[in-house]
């Protein structure tokens, strides 16, 4: 693994909305391909990190570089997941138009869409189990079905790294085996994704990397390595209890939002 | 047939209604965005704040377009200037240059000798007075908008979904933003003449409105709604030349009826 290049490079990094700074001083790299769990407690800076990720928030300070270049050098390999309080249901669109939107970045905006376009759609929607609801309007469909049409959307735009902000809260059973099998189909194609998630046991099970955050670095690295009482007794503090057989509990309730309160700001 | 044909005798009459049916297009098409990105109270707020650049243009003589025109792009960017990093809520920014607006625009009017008359005109539009080298500015203007409506159909309809995925694609998400308040400003001041400030942002909603209820994609939603705004131009032009109304009135009364009308088939249709 050492002998990967490393593809996603934070260095030094610190976020933050208007004056406040969520994350700081993070340093990590990503290598090629990997699949890495964000997690931490509630209000850690996951999704503020997803954010600056994105291109959304801008840095305060660091730099982030995806294959060496400065994030935003490269157009469009960098698909994301949009929580779901960030897209308006009732807009007119069908499912397939949503999952046509992946391909914008890679037709050019004056250009209709290529019969080769077409076919990475319908793909797509038949690999996330909804091309029979392609001409449905976004909004009819149940929660777990707009996810994964907007995994579809990902999937078309082909990204190198994909991020994903809460995938496994609030869905149903066959979006969540969709979305894992999806994870490992993106392994074998060298694609990252970068997923946070307060399931820790899935973290450790399905993931090569883990990076536990609480507004900053407390550790990043394989499972066994980070799932240790010391790295989660930092991040989880007192919701943290630690039973006599070595068995650990973490209390964390409620899928996170640490960012609401700052939305204002961000506009 | 003869009831057709008659208004269209006269050449103020051909004039108008041309000049409705183009302004009823431009409207509902723009109109989607309005609807869709909840812009309807910067609509109203804009078509009002339009009122002080018509009258100081007619105080001096100049075209009331251009004036308009002016007046409406300046509105458009200070709202802009003003809820730009949160310094105010934007409804809170638009609250204030409409009435600001409005204010400065019905005391330059006041002070005229043709009050009454004049404000009529602006406020609920003269489309009997549209004169040649008004209706090519309205067609020519209005031709602009949309071609860069359909020019910039995806990255408007991304920045109007999905912001992310904007911000993920790199689309200059803020100059858009401006792009679609400048449009929508240039599109009130085209419907000046013909359904007048007061009754502008009716024309932008009713008809978007109505072909939100009737489709599911944006593009068969934008045709429907410029079909509807066509037809009641159309048809109220005629009611306003046969009940002697003010047309203005009469054109948003028929969208409102097309509206009500699709508003109960789909009640009937879920039931």
């Amino acid at each position: 693994m050492s002998h990967t290049p490393h593809r996603l490079e934070i260095e030094n990094a610190s976020i933050g909305y208007g004056d406040k700074i969520v994350m700081r001083n993070l340093t990590f790299q990503v290598p090629h391909g990997a699949r890495l769990a964000v997690v931490g407690p509630n209000g850690a800076g996951k999704s503020t990190l997803f954010k600056a990720l994105v291109g959304i928030l801008p840095l305060h300070g660091g730099r982030i570089l995806i294959h060496g270049k400065l994030l935003g050098a490269h157009k469009d390999c960098v698909a994301y997941i949009p929580q779901r309080e960030e897209v308006d249901w009732r807009f007119p669109v069908t499912v397939s138009d949503v999952v046509m939107m992946g391909r914008f970045g890679q037709m050019g905006w004056l250009s209709r869409p290529s019969k080769a376009d077409r076919q990475v759609v319908r793909k797509s929607m038949e690999q996330m189990g909804i091309a029979d609801l392609a001409a449905h309007s976004i909004g009819q469909l149940s929660g777990g079905q707009q996810q994964r049409a907007f995994l579809a959307r990902a999937i078309a735009q082909e990204p190198h790294i994909l991020l994903m902000d809460e995938p496994f809260t609030g869905v149903d059973v066959t979006t969540q085996d969709v979305t894992l099998n999806l994870l490992d189909h993106l392994h074998n194609q060298q694609v990252t994704t970068i997923i946070s998630t307060h399931d820790l046991n899935l973290a450790a099970s399905r993931f090569d990397l883990i990076l536990l955050l609480n507004h900053r670095l407390i550790a990043y690295g394989t499972p066994s390595q980070v799932f240790a009482k010391d790295n989660l007794a930092q991040a989880f503090g007192n919701s943290l209890l630690v039973m006599e057989d070595g068995m650990m509990l973490v209390d964390e309730c409620c899928p996170p939002d640490e960012d609401h309160h700052h939305h204002a700001d961000v506009k | 047939m003869n009831l057709i044909l008659e208004p269209l005798a006269y050449q103020f009459m051909q004039r108008g209604l041309l000049a409705s049916v183009i302004v009823g297009v431009l409207c509902a098409v723009m109109g989607t965005y309005v609807v869709l990105r909840g812009m309807a109270f910067l609509g109203d707020a804009m078509a009002h704040a339009i009122l002080p650049g018509v009258a100081i243009a007619y105080l001096l003589r100049g075209n009331l377009l251009v004036g308009a025109g002016i007046a409406a792009v300046l509105v458009a960017l200070s709202i802009g200037l003003f809820s730009r990093q949160g310094a105010v809520k934007e409804d809170t920014a638009i609250g204030i240059m409409f009435a600001a607006a409005l204010s400065l625009g019905v005391a330059l009017i006041s002070s005229m000798q043709t009050y009454a008359v004049d404000l009529s005109h602006i406020l609920f539009g003269n489309v009997l007075g549209v004169s040649a080298s008004d209706l090519w500015l309205i067609a020519g203007l209005s031709f602009a908008i949309l071609l860069t409506v359909g020019l910039l159909f995806k990255p408007f309809l991304v920045i109007s979904f999905d912001p992310v995925l904007a911000a993920t694609l790199r689309l200059p998400a803020e100059l858009l933003r401006n792009l679609m308040l400048v449009l929508l400003a240039l599109t009130v001041v085209v419907s000046l003449q013909t359904v007048g400030v007061s009754l502008a942002a009716a024309m932008l909603v009713t008809p978007a409105a109505t072909a939100y209820l009737l489709t599911r994609r944006l593009w068969p939603m934008m045709l429907v709604s410029a079909l509807i705004g066509a037809l009641s131009s159309v048809i109220g032009l005629y009611l306003s030349y046969y009940l002697n109304i003010v047309s203005g009135s009469s054109i948003v009364l028929t969208a409102t009826v097309f509206f009500l009308l699709s508003f109960l088939w789909k009640r009937m249709k879920s039931v």
